[in-house]
């Protein structure tokens, strides 16, 4: 059996569909923020808090509807998306002539309401939210052991990326879409609600940070701050990709996930730093980012 | 009545009046996480619980006002020094109490020497404060890293725990905790097989269990806190390494990190505490005061802690009328210190207040008759054995 660098194959791959299974939240939060990047030009600093109530809303869905886990992630996305649709109306749309800073300065004070509210409320240590019993235990792969739920991750954020770029790439409606991201005013000449269509995108790039919580709440734990410690890393993410690259995202954030796996096995103490160290090289060399294109 | 009585009857009245006016005047300040990963274990709670203490002990019957105030250090050194400097120099504090942190703790340790004030510390685990960096204004009252460590790690090996792996926050704590551990796993008998150091605050850690997996040691120690420790466990039970015949050893575990992971993903967790709310009726009456102010919410250790020192300061207040640190932190390290909490104690000349500690074993679900019901009390550690002996930790008031 060979060994590379003292790490057996067998740990070398299970680091790698680790990393993979990591790679599809960074994909799955990456794209919903280049959505709103690429449509809206927001930063969209509220981003960790929207994948936070994600998960809160699957837990309050559990502990005070008794609905399950599948439903929750078709009812959570929604009502979290729809928080977004108010938030666009209420706040964003006045921001649309003004300098990006303002959109990031406000989203960010919104993350930081919306975080300081579930604290007040639930506390920070978190709340238990268990794998569902389709998807309890796992099978052992040979070289792992790989828990369903994980495999079940994988698989949705995979479909949840495609979907989402396809809608773009090949629809009318993601025609528009497009259209209205390179000029605004022409795409609305045409005849098309253009300040609707802002408002729904920005709410579905919300509901996707929800969809992404609500996969994360039976592993990770739902607390208050696990947006806000994901967030940075996924910006990371979204810069490496080219900001407002949809594609960039998808492959950014997945591949992302196996470089950091790997790091784990060969130098765990550099896990958290490996992406921000990506993200200066590629900054360096392209500076809008991999999949960018130049302004 | 001749004019002299009357004289002397009114000195007696102005007298009586001068003693019931002399009233010792103590503000305390606890400080500690108020939004971060702390807040459950300390935060508010620690100042309701200081505020029972104060109620309990009668001081202002006893003619000491008390004043409590309360800052969030944000688990940050420099934050933390500044409040506790303003506090002390502008505020008039006496007494800084709670400190979880420990790097915070060690700052505020420093600062409350050199301002000459007392610090009685209950959040914080570095055994640094009673050791290397012991100081004589510093009392550190609830836990430390190496009681923790005694407690959990002699009772796995006894057990049968005898090969250790250890995920380790990659922090001053981790390391701290890790080492601790370490020694009383191999002077138990068992041997450390290896360990893994994941980054601080860390969110994913299937690489690392995963790693500790491999290693096929019978006990992983969890050198970590808080959030880390939970997110550990959670995803160590997603990864079936408790159903593949691991066992997980929190070697810092609050009763709030048990309530977040859920008794399903907690049972049979096994862990060392000074504290648990249903351990006899003092503790279950006193828990029940507290819930009701702290939203239903059942105290940890670190609130028990803040109490139990609070009520002793207190004593040696009322005893010696006097709030100087230097004779108040005397009468508290020469008298006992007893309460329904803590039951009998004593504070050692390094600052370190022994007491008993207790090894439990988180309840099955099935167990648990509702909510907080959640620990089985294994064991109970004797006082002189829970902590460092007096002559290990090199802290130079040990003579």
């Amino acid at each position: 059996m060979f060994e590379l660098l003292g790490v057996s194959p067998q740990v070398l791959f299970g680091q790698l569909l680790l990393g993979l299974i990591n790679g599809s939240f960074y994909a799955v939060l990456s794209l919903g923020l280049a959505i709103i990047f690429g449509l809206l030009n927001i930063i969209n600093f509220a981003h960790g808090a929207q994948y936070m109530m994600g998960a809160f809303v699957a837990w309050m869905l559990l502990q005070y509807a008794g609905i399950g886990y599948w439903w929750a992630l078709l009812i959570a996305p929604v009502l979290v998306g729809v928080t977004g649709i108010v938030i666009e109306r209420l706040f964003l749309s006045r921001l649309q002539n003004v300098d990006h800073l303002y959109g990031l300065l406000l989203t960010f004070g919104l993350a930081l309401i919306i975080q300081g509210v579930f604290r007040n409320q639930y506390g920070v240590s978190g709340l238990p939210y268990g794998i569902p019993p389709e998807l309890a235990g796992g099978r052992n792969l040979g070289f792992m052991f790989l828990p369903n739920y994980r495999a079940w991750v994988v698989l949705a954020a995979l479909v949840a990326c495609i979907a989402t770029w396809l809608v773009i790439e090949r629809t009318r409606l993601g025609a528009y879409l497009r259209a209205a991201t390179e000029n605004a005013p022409l795409v609305g000449a045409f005849g098309i609600n253009v300040p609707l269509l802002v408002t729904v995108t920005y709410g579905f790039g919300v509901a996707l940070a929800a969809f992404a919580g609500v996969l994360a709440a039976p592993i990770y734990a739902v607390n208050p701050n696990m947006g806000a410690d994901l967030i940075i890393v996924v910006f990371a993410v979204v810069v490496i990709g080219g900001m407002g690259s949809i594609l960039g995202s998808i492959i950014t954030g997945f591949s992302l996930g196996l470089i950091e796996g790997l790091t784990k096995v060969f130098y765990p103490e550099a896990s958290s730093t490996v992406i921000f160290v990506i993200m200066i090289l590629v900054l360096l060399v392209k500076p809008a980012g991999l999949f960018g294109r130049a302004a | 009545m001749g004019i002299r009585t009357l004289l002397l009857a009114s000195t007696f009245v102005v007298g009586a009046l001068g003693a019931a006016q002399a009233q010792t005047a103590v503000k305390l300040g606890v400080l500690n996480d108020r939004s971060g990963v702390y807040a459950d274990l300390s935060g508010e709670g620690s100042v309701i619980a200081a505020r029972l203490a104060v109620e309990d002990f009668k001081a202002a019957e006893k003619g000491i006002n008390v004043d409590i105030i309360s800052a969030d250090h944000q688990n940050k050194p420099d934050i933390g020094s500044n409040i506790a400097r303003q506090w002390y120099d502008q505020e008039g504090v006496d007494v800084i109490l709670d400190v979880p942190t420990s790097s915070v703790a060690l700052a505020i340790s420093q600062i409350t020497r050199e301002k000459n004030k007392i610090h009685i510390n209950s959040g914080a685990g570095s055994t640094d404060l009673t050791g290397k960096q012991c100081s004589p204004n510093t009392i550190h009252w609830t836990y430390d890293t190496y009681a923790l460590g005694y407690g959990t790690g002699t009772a796995l090996v006894k057990r049968g725990g005898d090969t250790w792996f250890f995920l380790t926050a990659d922090y001053a704590f981790g390391h701290a905790l890790e080492r601790d551990t370490s020694e009383v796993v191999k002077k138990a008998g068992g041997t450390v097989v290896g360990q893994v150091r994941h980054p601080f605050p860390g969110g994913d850690f299937s690489s690392f269990l995963l790693q500790a997996q491999a290693s096929k040691a019978k006990v992983i120690g969890l050198a970590n806190a808080g959030g880390d420790t939970i997110n550990t466990i959670k995803q160590a039970a997603e990864f079936g390494i408790v159903a593949g015949g691991q066992t997980l050893a929190g070697l810092l575990i609050f009763l709030s990190d048990v309530n977040a992971l859920g008794l399903e993903a907690a049972q049979g967790l096994v862990l060392t505490e000074a504290f648990y709310w249903d351990q006899n009726d003092g503790t279950r009456a006193w828990s029940e005061r507290f819930a009701t102010r702290h939203g239903g919410k059942k105290p940890t250790m670190v609130h028990a802690g803040v109490y139990s020192g609070t009520l002793h300061y207190l004593k040696a207040v009322e005893a010696t009328k006097s709030k100087d640190p230097a004779v108040v932190t005397k009468w508290m390290r020469e008298n006992p210190s007893e309460d329904p909490l803590f039951g009998k104690g004593e504070v050692r000349v390094d600052g370190r207040h022994v007491h008993d500690m207790y090894l439990f074993e988180v309840k099955k679900p099935a167990d648990s008759k509702g909510p907080w019901d959640y620990y089985n009390q294994l064991a109970v550690i004797p006082a002189a054995e829970a902590f460092r002996p007096l002559n290990a930790g090199g802290c130079d008031l040990v003579k």
